[in-house]
């Protein structure tokens, strides 16, 4: 045990990691974690998380076809990336629309078919593409180019501004989309639109955590932004503010235990999560737990008091 | 025979298609490998397939062995799955159990399969129970808890990898390749402990499968008559859970669900029967995991979990495309048959009429009469007409036509469907004469003999219809 966990070095952990090296990674990983936070709150609130997940996943085939046809050339690399992710989201369709196998199903069949493909692919072409299959499963969130750095802050500023512009568009599709084509809205497209951006985010997330670790990081902000607001705009903001603490702490949680930051990141944002679980102000188990007593003394009090 | 045997040979086309598949999927990695890598390695792929297939020594025997277990444990399980539309918690499960497996290892830091097994199990009992309890106290839904289970036990399960790997002491053999799986990882021990696995899975789904049967189907059902259903639930969540551990070595933690998943769902597209879809998903699931050892056998770098996945999806695509039943290409063809058909008989009834125009005074109908009759285009009349004469539905001669014999009772059957099903709906759901022509239209391709007749024990046998219209009778000549 002594060996798994090495000396807690405070100098090292938390005085020392302040150079430009260690906040490149620190910077990278709070871009990715808010695009995906902030796109993931729609996806849970349209019940789609798992489509996410499904999308980390499938987005691979793309990457690698991608890299071999174009060499690395990292433009047509998204590109790929971002049909592949709506190929995912169309063949998920399809085959629920066209066989007899249920929406769950046709999910599991697709990405993890998608995600196979793009493992073999790229053991095939090992020569050719610069990925291996460590960076499909961790992600190279340790290197942080500066191209890589400023993408993903690029596409987190997108992001923000997307949402920002089309919050009502985005409210009302999630929340009620009778209403939405009442008032004029084209649901279908507000649909493909987000799914689009969500491929876009979840390549930029790809390359720096891994596939897997994705759907931590769509999921995980916007669930505890929900846990501690009703407003989606509070939860928004909750969101983000998970993003940042998450990938701030985590990145010192994983120079403490020395493993991968991006695993850290997320454990420490499920830890996050677990948190506000038990203590949100409305909703935690806690304050369920003295509401719940609160009640159940008021009504042995009034039962008592009644003669 | 037993009658289980009997019945699965009776549903044979199945079965038969399954191996069909087996033969088709052997083929395609060969070909493949031949046009890759030339003559020179050529030969090396075919020593390295013949060396495979004759079981060439004790590494390709535990591969063959172990996979078919995999692949059978796997199918087995995976078919209550997909009926419980649970798949995408077994995604989750797979992933969650990553901690438990890793924790397991450090207890006392080698691969003690006892203790791999009780930590998979923990972490899996407690994925589920996290999953149950989000969706109960909080406000987020199935999907969105298992996304947060998934995603952060996973995320424990790699801090604690990377750990571990790290780490200078201990035997760590076989943990690098437990999140992309290698089948030539499987070692003696492993056997023995996929074997136990396999059989426990195999004895437990056969005592309880009635009630696992029950409650995958009609759950409100299964609570009347007193099945313990959380029970059979979590037996199932900790048989899968014993199902990832056996398969990570081969497969890999991150493809385990597909194994479970695609299998399953292949089967449910090839029959409506759940217990075949059990006997086919642990066919397709023993086929799909020795085709993927195979053919990473066949070159080194090519990992095996992806590959048996790819193998898994061949099938799938090739039951999606051409199950007999519900298949995209036979549907597509039976749909194309009967919009032929009921062109046909729409032809035929036009002829009918315009005999009837003239009260069956004349044997020929001219070509131009029925154009303009039927207000198309000259060109797709005379199409239609080439096609009744190819079915012998009418002699073509000249300008005009005659309707065969064949012909003439077909054409009577059509109307005579159209007359009686207007007749019912104007008596029987007193819908007004001049609204039931549209209906009738429809449902005259489809009637059954079976209405027909009694349709005509009810109206009896020279009826007349809502337009004032004989019926034509059937059996006049």
């Amino acid at each position: 045990m002594n060996e798994l966990f090495p000396p807690f070095d405070a100098y090292a952990i938390f005085v020392e990691p302040w150079s430009w090296g260690a906040w490149k990674i620190r910077l990278l990983a709070m871009f990715v974690f808010i695009s995906c936070g902030l796109a993931g709150n729609y996806l849970i609130l349209r019940r789609m998380a798992l489509v996410g997940d499904a999308m980390s996943h499938s987005v691979l085939p793309g990457i690698v076809i991608a890299f071999i046809i174009a060499r690395g050339n990292h433009f047509w690399v998204v590109v790929g990336a971002i049909l592949a992710g709506l190929a995912t989201s169309a063949l998920i369709e399809w085959l629920n629309k066209n066989s007899r196998v249920k929406q769950d199903v046709a999910i599991g069949v697709t990405f993890t078919t998608l995600f196979a493909l793009g493992v073999v692919l790229i053991n095939v072409f090992a020569g050719r593409v610069h990925l291996d299959a460590d960076c499909v499963l961790y992600g190279d969130v340790e290197q942080a180019p500066v191209a890589k750095l400023i993408q993903a802050g690029v596409i987190a500023v997108v992001t923000i501004l997307l949402v920002l512009a089309f919050f009502k568009e985005l409210l009302v599709t999630s929340f009620d989309p009778t209403l939405a084509s009442s008032m004029g809205i084209p649901a279908k497209w507000v649909h493909y639109g987000l799914m689009g951006w969500l491929s876009v985010v979840v390549v930029s997330a790809f390359e720096a955590v891994g596939s897997i670790m994705v759907v931590g990081m769509l999921i995980l902000p916007g669930a505890t932004g929900l846990l501690l607001s009703e407003r989606l705009s509070r939860v928004m903001i909750a969101s983000v503010i998970h993003a940042v603490l998450s990938s701030f702490l985590g990145y010192h949680v994983g120079l403490w235990l020395d493993c991968k930051i991006a695993a850290a990141m997320v454990s420490t944002g499920f830890l996050l999560f677990i948190l506000a679980w038990l203590f949100s102000p409305t909703q935690g188990l806690v304050s369920q737990w003295i509401t719940r007593s609160q009640l159940r003394n008021h009504v042995r009090e009034a039962a008592l008091a009644e003669p | 025979m037993t009658r289980a045997t009997y019945r699965l040979l009776k549903h044979f086309p199945a079965s038969w298609f399954a191996w069909l598949c087996l033969a088709g999927i052997l083929m395609l990695p060969n070909f493949a490998q031949a046009a890759r890598i030339g003559d020179v390695t050529q030969v090396d792929a075919w020593e390295q397939a013949r060396l495979f297939f004759n079981w060439g020594n004790s590494y390709v025997r535990s591969q063959w062995i172990g996979c078919l277990l995999i692949g059978a444990c796997c199918g087995l399980l995976g078919s209550f799955i997909v009926v419980r539309r649970m798949a995408l918690m077994g995604d989750m499960l797979s992933h969650a159990v990553l901690p438990g497996i890793v924790l397991g290892f450090l207890w006392n830091l080698k691969k003690d399969p006892i203790l791999l097994l009780v930590g998979a199990i923990i972490a899996g009992l407690v994925a589920v129970g996290f999953v149950t309890a989000l969706k109960r106290t909080t406000r987020l839904k199935q999907d969105a808890s298992l996304g947060i289970v998934l995603g952060g036990f996973y995320a424990i399960g790699i801090c604690l990898l990377s750990m571990v790997q790290r780490m200078q002491t201990g035997d760590k053999s076989g943990l690098s390749n437990i999140l992309i799986g290698s089948a030539a990882a499987i070692s003696d021990s492993d056997l023995w402990l996929i074997g136990i696995v396999t059989a426990i899975s195999a004895i437990l789904i056969f005592i309880f499968f009635k009630e696992l049967v029950v409650s995958s189907f009609d759950p409100a059902f299964a609570k009347s008559i007193g099945v313990p259903e959380r029970g059979l639930h979590y037996l199932l969540m900790a048989l899968l859970s014993f199902a990832v551990v056996i398969s990570i070595q081969a497969v890999g933690v991150v493809l385990v669900s597909a194994l479970l998943i695609i299998p399953a769902a292949t089967a449910t597209l090839l029959t409506h029967r759940f217990w075949l879809v059990v006997v086919l998903a642990v066919e397709f699931g023993m086929i799909s995991a020795v085709g993927g050892a195979f053919t990473s056998f066949l070159r080194s770098s090519l990992p095996t979990g992806p590959l048996m996945i790819l193998v898994a999806a061949t099938g799938f695509g090739l039951a999606f495309l051409c199950a007999p039943e519900s298949g995209l290409i036979p549907r597509f063809v039976r749909r194309r048959a009967q919009s032929a058909r009921i062109r046909r008989e729409n032809s035929l009834k036009a002829i009918f009429h315009q005999l009837e125009s003239e009260n069956f005074s004349a044997e020929r109908v001219d070509i131009a009469d029925l154009v303009n009759r039927r207000q198309r285009e000259e060109e797709d009349v005379l199409r239609e007409i080439q096609q009744l004469a190819k079915h012998g539905f009418v002699e073509l001669t000249g300008e005009s036509l005659r309707l065969t014999d064949t012909g003439w009772r077909k054409a009577r059957q059509v109307v005579r469907n159209h007359r009686l099903w207007e007749l019912y709906l104007t008596h029987a759901a007193d819908i007004a004469p001049d609204h039931v022509h549209d209906d009738a239209e429809k449902i005259e391709h489809v009637l059954g003999e079976e209405v027909v007749r009694t349709l005509e024990a009810r109206f009896g046998e020279e009826a007349i219809d809502p337009h004032g219209r004989e019926v034509p009778v059937a059996s006049q000549s």
